[in-house]
């Protein structure tokens, strides 16, 4: 489903990501792990589109499409999500308004009929029993004056109600307790499926408990350095980034 | 220059839509101003001899002004005899009496403008008067307002069939020798709408009216008059609108607004006069005095306006708050692309005891395009309790433009509680991408931003005129041709 391929990119002339490979096939799910700085939201943010990054050498194919010539809004549309790990605020404008131009939009694209507001309160009202949220979520202002907690749900909401193909979610556990941390799991493990591949970003292997990743990647320093099964992420728990670090220095030495 | 900053500019880089010209015959009087073009205005409107003599007054004492150096506006100086100050469509008799004597012409140009004049097509609710140039064309729905006792008619008509309203309150909020626009305006407006409201009774429509400039080298200088009575109630709409030319053309209108106790007016304005083109060529001037008086006790006047248009635009919608309890509203979005500037915002002046105003200020800024409020809460003395509460906000889309705030505050009365706020944000490209990350189209996604930015006076626009605000705001930067 996506193919990178030695994947240099820069900011300001500053590389951050200096030769990235990963290959994602549809139906599994990839932990990408690192310590901060290491460029984790940097791959997260050039592959859903984001300006102001320069890719100086390399590849990403998106389902056989060049995935770096297409827009931001087309990626969506072709259904990569990024679940942001700083969403941000736009006052005004409702929840549901947001979401409902969004849906039907890329709806639009599938060829499907625009929903009514009928069908869509009534897929919204579904969709955030799931996620333990009030029906009065849908008239709030997107992100405005949302704790942390409600900003990444809010980012799940919006993923649950896109369905996506390539799910991309930068960070979501961080600023939620256990129980939301539970209901997130669960809305992002019922949207595995053969046809979905999920990526989650993350610092901490406590996400990792509940939803179990298929391969796991140690980012550091705008590379992967180290692949491995669930079981990795429980070794970087216990050893931390430093020892993987050393192991791959020793083995570069060597 | 990223993609999102030039589709961005792309957007913003939007066609004026109403820039059409109709091709009729006029009638005008000679370019310039003098005693003599102030006479033949009156002698072309018939009309009695106190109204001359007061447009003669305030041309002398306008002779005896300079225009103001205030504002935040830049402007090449304005050739006051290059103006013609008088421009009617030619019709075959003294002036149109029914629809049926309107030149098909210009009703197809209000078709054009979307503002349909034959009554049974008329939006259920809206009674309409239509200001083309300088004489009022057609008021739709006036039997139907008769009926209650509402006189809803061209300002000129009620010149002659009401001249006792007309000498009782023309000249008492905004007087001609105000300032240097509204003495222009008072010495040769030729025409505008009139409306009273008898006591107690509750205008069951909008009242509308709707100006357009339409002849090459005309200013148009209107006046409107509105008298809500004792417990009446009257919500108002304005729209205007012009041909593109590469001139400048000066529009310099008075509204004066009187609520007599317990009245209540609501006066919105969707301003959208062609604002000059890319290069800052061309475009309205637009220079209006309005003011509001709640003259009564628990008055209530209410402005809202939405100002897209115009190449500059000087306005401040006032509210003297004379009555106890007074309460007087300001809600504005001004808009400013292109080369536009607007340096607007809104006085309110608390004389009585426990008066109160809100102001609410959204100012949008584009292109080059320059926006400054502008504005001035006044406690006087008397005004024991006065309460004020003033929030004004700034969006900016681009760097090439500006936003700035000029609060002024006096207060004389140490109960007073006013309150300031202010923001200032840019429409952000994080904000950009998290739409687009969504699917959203980046144009949708800048007219989703701006609407939420103005949604709380969208809020105190009525639903008809809401949607059409959230259009024209949407049409002003989405880039759309029609
Ligand atoms: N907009 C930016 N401008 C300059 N440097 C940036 C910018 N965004 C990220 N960086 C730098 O890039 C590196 C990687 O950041 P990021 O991808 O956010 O890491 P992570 O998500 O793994 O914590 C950091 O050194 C950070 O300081
Ligand atoms: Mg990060």
């Amino acid at each position: 489903m996506l193919t990178i391929n030695n994947l240099h990119v820069a900011i300001d002339g500053k590389e951050i990501l200096r030769g990235l490979n990963l290959n994602v096939n549809a139906g599994e799910v990839h932990a990408i792990m690192g310590p901060n700085g290491s460029g984790k939201s940097t791959l997260a943010q050039v592959l859903a589109g984001r300006e102001g990054y320069q890719i100086t050498a390399g590849s990403a194919y998106y389902m056989e499409q060049d995935l770096l010539a297409m827009t931001t809004e087309q990626r969506a549309r072709d259904g990569v999500f990024l679940a942001f790990q700083y969403p941000v605020e736009i006052p005004g404008v409702s929840i549901a308004l947001f979401l409902k131009t969004a849906l039907n939009t890329i709806r639009k694209q599938r060829g499907l009929p625009e929903l009514d507001a009928i069908d869509f309160l009534n897929l919204m009202r579904n969709k955030m029993q799931q996620l333990d949220m009030d029906e009065s979520f849908l008239s709030r202002a997107v992100n405005d004056g949302f704790s942390g907690g409600e900003k990444k749900r809010n980012e799940i909401l919006q993923m649950t109600v896109l369905e996506p193909k390539l799910l991309i979610l930068d960070e979501t556990d961080s600023g939620l307790d256990i129980d939301a941390l539970k209901l997130v799991a669960d809305s992002v493990n019922s949207m595995r499926n053969p046809n979905r591949a999920i990526i989650l970003v993350t610092h901490y292997q406590r996400l990792l408990d509940y939803i179990v990743p298929d391969l796991v990647h140690v980012l550091l320093q705008g590379r992967i350095i180290k692949s491995g099964g669930a079981a990795l992420a429980r070794e970087l728990e216990k050893h931390g980034y430093g020892w993987v670090e050393a192991e791959s220095t020793s083995r570069q030495v060597a | 220059m990223s993609t999102a900053t030039k589709q961005l500019d792309e957007l913003i880089g939007r066609e004026y839509q109403h820039g059409f010209y109709s091709p009729l015959q006029t009638d005008s009087v000679p370019r310039g101003l003098s005693e003599d073009t102030i006479r033949l205005i009156s002698a072309k409107k018939n009309e009695p001899e106190f109204m001359l003599d007061w447009r003669l007054k305030a041309y002398q004492h306008w002779l005896t002004m300079a225009e103001p150096r205030w504002a935040n506006l830049h402007h090449p100086p304005i050739d006051y005899q290059d103006i013609f100050y008088y421009s009617a469509p030619k019709s075959e008799k003294d002036g149109p009496h029914s629809l049926t004597d309107i030149d098909p012409e210009l009703l197809r140009t209000y078709e054009k403008l979307g503002i349909p004049l034959k009554e049974q097509e008329v939006l259920a609710g809206v009674a309409v008067d239509a200001v083309f140039d300088s004489v009022s064309v057609a008021t739709t729905f006036k039997e139907k307002l008769a009926e209650l006792g509402i006189i809803f008619c061209p300002f000129s008509e009620a010149v002659h069939k009401h001249p006792d309203l007309i000498q009782q309150y023309l000249g008492t909020v905004v007087p001609y020798t105000d300032n240097f626009y509204a003495s222009l305006n008072s010495a040769t407006f030729s025409d505008g709408s009139f409306c009273y409201i008898p006591p107690d009774v509750r205008c069951p429509m909008e009242l509308s009216t709707y100006f357009r400039i339409n002849a090459k080298n005309t200013g148009q200088f209107e006046r409107t008059l509105i008298i809500a009575d004792e417990n009446a109630y009257v919500s108002y709409l304005e729209g205007c609108t012009a041909p593109m030319r590469d001139e400048n053309q000066l529009h310099a209108a008075v509204v004066e607004l009187i609520a007599l106790e317990g009245a209540r007016i609501k006066y919105a304005t969707v301003q959208n006069w062609y604002p000059g083109d890319k290069q800052g060529r061309g475009g309205i001037y637009n220079f209006v005095t309005k003011r509001g008086d709640c003259r009564g006790n628990n008055s209530h006047i209410s402005w809202t306006q939405v100002e897209t248009g115009s190449a500059i635009t000087w306005k401040y919608p006032s509210v003297i708050l004379r009555g106890d309890n007074a309460i007087g509203e300001f809600y504005s979005v001004a808009l400013t692309n292109y080369f536009q500037q607007a340096d607007t915002g809104t006085k309110m002046i608390h004389i009585g005891r426990n008066t109160k105003s809100t102001v609410l200020s959204k100012g949008i800024s584009a292109g080059h395009g320059q926006n400054s409020y502008r504005g001035l809460i006044k406690v006087l003395p008397s005004a024991e309790n006065a309460r004020n509460y003033t929030q004004c906000d700034s969006l900016l889309l681009g760097d090439k433009c500006g936003a700035h705030t000029f609060p002024y505050i006096e207060v004389k009365n140490p109960s007073a509680k006013v309150e300031h706020e202010a923001s200032t944000s840019r429409i952000g490209e994080d904000q950009l991408f998290y739409c687009t990350q969504r699917g959203i189209s980046t144009e949708d996604a800048v007219s989703m931003i701006v609407s939420g930015f103005c949604k709380a006076v969208f809020q105190e626009l009525p639903m008809e005129f809401a949607v059409e605000a959230q259009k024209l705001l949407g049409v002003s930067l989405e880039g759309s041709t029609g």
